[in-house]
């Protein structure tokens, strides 16, 4: 059975509306399964707040889902899993996200919650001291987690100071030990608001119904005037910055190089993701895992990865080694970046990464979580309702020229960020 | 011995084995290979597993780990699929794949755009026997192999499961993680490893799943045209080891590197055959909220469960978590916390206690035995949207039961009554019957 290009998700049965206070919401219907996904964005993020706030978002997103004047913290979760469902608002970089999972018939109940979360959190002071302790409890972990203090540190070295790529999205002892209860209410009333709100609404629910439920709940809200921010711009490295962090005691090493990648809404991004999918991606982690793992025997993980969102998101190559093996995984992961950049990949090798990105589709869109991610992006990245219909054209008429283009404008073997975590005394 | 194939001259109508009911068949070929099939056209995808009734259960001192080193010599090449290939065949037609190793088994699977779902049946019957175990491939796999545990050693969560599961379990082989102990995969030898192979790798030591967007009669055939040559493999070598009572509490500390500190308490748990299993699900959700049914995790949150409300709301801990696991064999009943900073494991330990006592004493509620299975039910829905989920539940279910489990779990889930949670939180979370471990840091 092939995979009509009527049934991949288009703009005859995907349902947009825009609305005055700047909300955009999409649903999909799908009575396949008795499943209501919602899936939205709100314009704030890690990039509204300052390095000697790192932390400040997710702290307070968090504490959005610990009380309103009608539900308290307990109230709040007693309502979403008693009937089985989940819902939360959580920051990320550049938008925050919130949404829903749960069987139809409690889909009143989880946009009521959202709606009740989203517009009038109170930020108790009890529970901002409950979601205190466990972020630092959290930072205690990271700061014993050799993955994490190298991605957070090769963010460091990649980025300049004040960029806020370079500082923690999570926060760090001082940052999060200093944010005031006041700190997170001014910051809700300047940055959250229905300005650039998506909502994809994907499931068993009719169109209309879905709309109007959505819309007596947020039609009138209009909440901040928030200024929609976009990272700044971040210059290309132009030396190996490189820097290890001592985890004694442990086995095992990660390392993490960084380079700055392309927007997702950057034109060379389709060439630079079959670029990456590529080098660190295809099959079993691409041409890096296949001299880093299969041949070299020096890791169980070994990829590449590309952020490719609204900023200047990082490339990175991400390995977890033995820590006398170092040395020799960076040298691979580098002569990898120079021959994708010396010699343009083979037909073969670029036909088959593509078959990998336009045959995935069916599987990315089987579930309504699936459907409701790309609904998302697709209104984020301003990709036309079309996308979905157009991807596999999008993706089919990247040349290996183009390919090679997008390595040489991205990825330099000799100069990049390199963190290292793990013993040093091995 | 069994008895040689001879599939050729029977038709699959013909076989008196068959069962089809739900929208699900199932029947065994005559060289044993059990078939599992459910159409499902919601998606035009499909997924194909094979299951081998062999895992860490398996192994005896000194090959530990060989049930999951087997399965990654399954990647290394055939003469047909050579090595590395399978994995960009499948990502070349959209598909996902994995191998997976457990206690109880070993399984393969791929996900695939419907059409292309012969592939998965082409790979999977061709590495059922043909799988070379090159010298050089198992030298080059040691290390991979190597890798993987000390990654999993940088975890102090790693590290008491490890220690606990070793103390829970003295006899029986649940006693050690899958991974395999570091001296073992040092020492092991490619002959062990294809001694193991031979010994376990066969259709009458497998079952075939397949889901998805498919005629079940025309897949049924397909299977019979890949597997149906395959003769089948010996006697399987017999397992008799039995845990013995536990005569008393057991409790383990690990020290090691970090600032945080980890509880995690485990108490007997029965087979998940035993009729007290669906009683101590629901236990399990009242105290510590709903399990996902979702392979790949299930993203509800504990919040309003009894657990989360005196660990975790008290700011004692930062998180909570249950885990009660289907097995072939008697397991466990986990409890696990991270200890907030400042706060001990003792003191985590002497709230649970508290907590735990509450529930030994009185009966829960009617609302809280509802709730835990309206929870069941919605998990249930939310695992249904993946062929790739339903496809492991069909066959992990026939692991320690039959894929009847998997199908009546919500009947049985719903029939559990108050007084039944009771018994079997009085029954089972006994002092004496437990091992409680703590993880500290070296520094405090």
């Amino acid at each position: 059975m092939a995979f009509a290009n009527s049934s991949i998700p288009g703009p005859e049965n995907i349902h947009r509306r825009e609305y005055a206070n700047g909300m955009v919401v999409l649903v999909k219907e799908n009575f396949s399964s008795p499943v209501v996904v919602i899936d939205g964005v709100l314009r704030f993020g890690h990039v509204d707040v300052k390095r000697e706030q790192a932390g400040l978002a997710g702290f307070m997103a968090s504490v959005m889902m610990r009380g309103t004047p009608r539900r308290t913290f307990q109230q709040i979760y007693e309502e979403i899993e008693s009937v089985g469902a989940a819902a939360d608002v959580g920051a990320g970089l550049n938008v925050s996200g919130f949404g829903s999972k749960s069987l139809a018939e409690s889909l009143p109940a989880m946009i009521d919650i959202l709606a009740d979360v989203i517009q009038n959190p109170i930020f108790p002071p009890a529970e901002v001291e409950k979601e205190r302790g466990e972020i630092l409890t959290d930072l205690e972990e990271r700061a014993d987690d050799t993955r994490r203090m190298a991605s957070l540190t090769m963010r460091e070295l990649l980025y300049p100071a004040t960029h806020p790529y370079a500082y923690s999205s999570s926060g760090y002892f001082e940052t999060v030990k200093a944010i005031t209860r006041d700190d997170l209410e001014r910051f809700y009333h300047k940055h959250v608001g229905s300005k650039g709100m998506i909502v994809a609404i994907v499931g068993a629910v009719k169109a209309d119904e879905a709309f109007r439920m959505w819309e007596d709940a947020f039609g009138d809200w209009t909440g901040a005037d928030n200024p929609i921010t976009l990272a700044p711009p971040a210059p290309k490295p132009s030396e190996v910055r490189r820097k290890s962090i001592d985890i004694p005691g442990k086995t095992q090493s990660d390392l993490v190089m960084g380079l700055i990648g392309p927007a997702r809404t950057d034109p060379d991004y389709f060439p630079a993701a079959l670029c990456n999918s590529v080098l660190g991606v295809f099959g079993l982690n691409g041409r890096i895992g296949e001299k880093v793992r299969v041949q070299g025997g020096l890791a169980y993980y070994a990829y590449s990865r590309m952020d490719g969102g609204l900023g200047p998101g990082a490339w990175q190559v991400v390995a977890g080694v033995n820590p006398a093996k170092i040395e020799r995984a960076i040298d691979l992961c580098r002569a990898e970046i120079k021959r994708i950049r010396a010699t343009r990949v083979p037909a073969k090798e670029l036909a088959d990464n593509k078959a990998f990105y336009t045959g995935s589709l069916p599987l990315r869109l089987e579930t309504n979580d699936g459907v409701a991610e790309q609904l998302t992006n697709m209104e984020l990245f301003g990709l036309g309702l079309d996308y979905l219909q157009r991807y596999a054209d999008l993706v089919n008429a990247v040349t290996p020229q183009q390919v090679q283009d997008a390595a040489r404008k991205y990825l330099d073997p000799d100069a990049y960020a390199l963190a290292i975590a793990g013993p040093t005394d091995h | 011995m069994a008895k040689k194939a001879t599939r050729a001259t029977r038709t699959s109508a013909q076989r008196a084995k068959m069962v089809s009911r739900n929208g699900v068949l199932k029947t065994v070929l005559d060289n044993g290979l059990t078939v599992i099939l459910h159409e499902n056209h919601n998606a035009p995808v499909a997924t194909f597993w094979c299951w081998y009734r062999v895992g860490s259960r398996h192994e005896r001192s000194g090959i530990t780990g060989i049930s999951h080193w087997v399965e990654h010599m399954l990647f290394k090449g055939t003469k047909t699929f050579p090595k590395a290939t399978v994995d960009r065949l499948v990502s070349r037609e959209g598909g996902i794949w994995n191998g997976l190793t457990w206690f109880d088994f070993t399984t393969y699977f791929e996900t695939l755009p419907a059409d292309k779902i012969d592939l998965a049946l082409r790979i999977e019957s061709d590495r059922m026997v043909n799988a070379l175990f090159r010298p050089k491939e198992v030298k080059s796999e040691r290390t991979v192999i190597i890798s993987e545990r000390q990654g999993s050693e940088n975890s102090p969560a790693f590290l008491l499961g490890e220690v606990m599961q070793a103390t829970v379990f003295l006899v029986h082989g649940y006693h050690h993680e899958t991974i395999g102990h570091l001296c073992d995969l040092q020492s092991m030898t490619r002959d062990d490893l294809y001694a193991h192979y031979k010994a376990y790798y066969a259709p009458n030591n497998c079952i075939a799943v397949a889901v998805g967007a498919f005629d079940r009669k025309e897949m049924l055939k397909r299977i019979e045209t890949a597997f149906g040559k395959i003769k089948p493999g010996p006697p399987l070598p017999a397992i008799h080891s039995v845990e013995p009572e536990q005569k008393g509490e057991r409790r383990v500390t690990v020290e090691g590197e970090g600032q945080t500190s980890y509880i995690d308490v485990a108490y007997r748990a029965p087979e998940a055959r035993h009729p007290d299993f669906a009683p101590l699900v629901v236990l399990d959700a009242i105290l510590s909220g709903p399990s996902g049914l979702s392979l790949f995790g299930g993203g509800s949150t504990n919040a309003s469960s009894r657990l989360y409300r005196a660990l975790v709301d008290t700011e004692l801990a930062i998180d909570v978590s249950g885990g009660l696991l289907p097995t072939h064999d008697p397991f466990a009943y986990t409890i696990g916390a991270t200890a907030r900073q400042g706060h001990t494991p003792a003191e985590v330990e002497a709230a649970l206690d508290a907590e735990l006592q509450k529930i030994i004493e009185q009966p829960p509620s009617q609302a809280e035995v509802d709730k835990a299975i309206r929870q069941a039910k919605a998990q249930f829905a939310y695992g249904s949207e993946s062929v790739t989920n339903q496809g492991f539940w069909y066959g992990f279910s026939e692991m320690f039961a039959d894929y009847h489990w998997f199908e009546t779990y919500l009947d049985r889930l719903s029939q559990v009554t108050v007084n039944e949670v009771h018994r079997v939180a009085q029954a089972y979370l006994v002092k004496r019957h437990r091992t409680v471990g703590y993880y500290v840091p070296k520094s405090q």
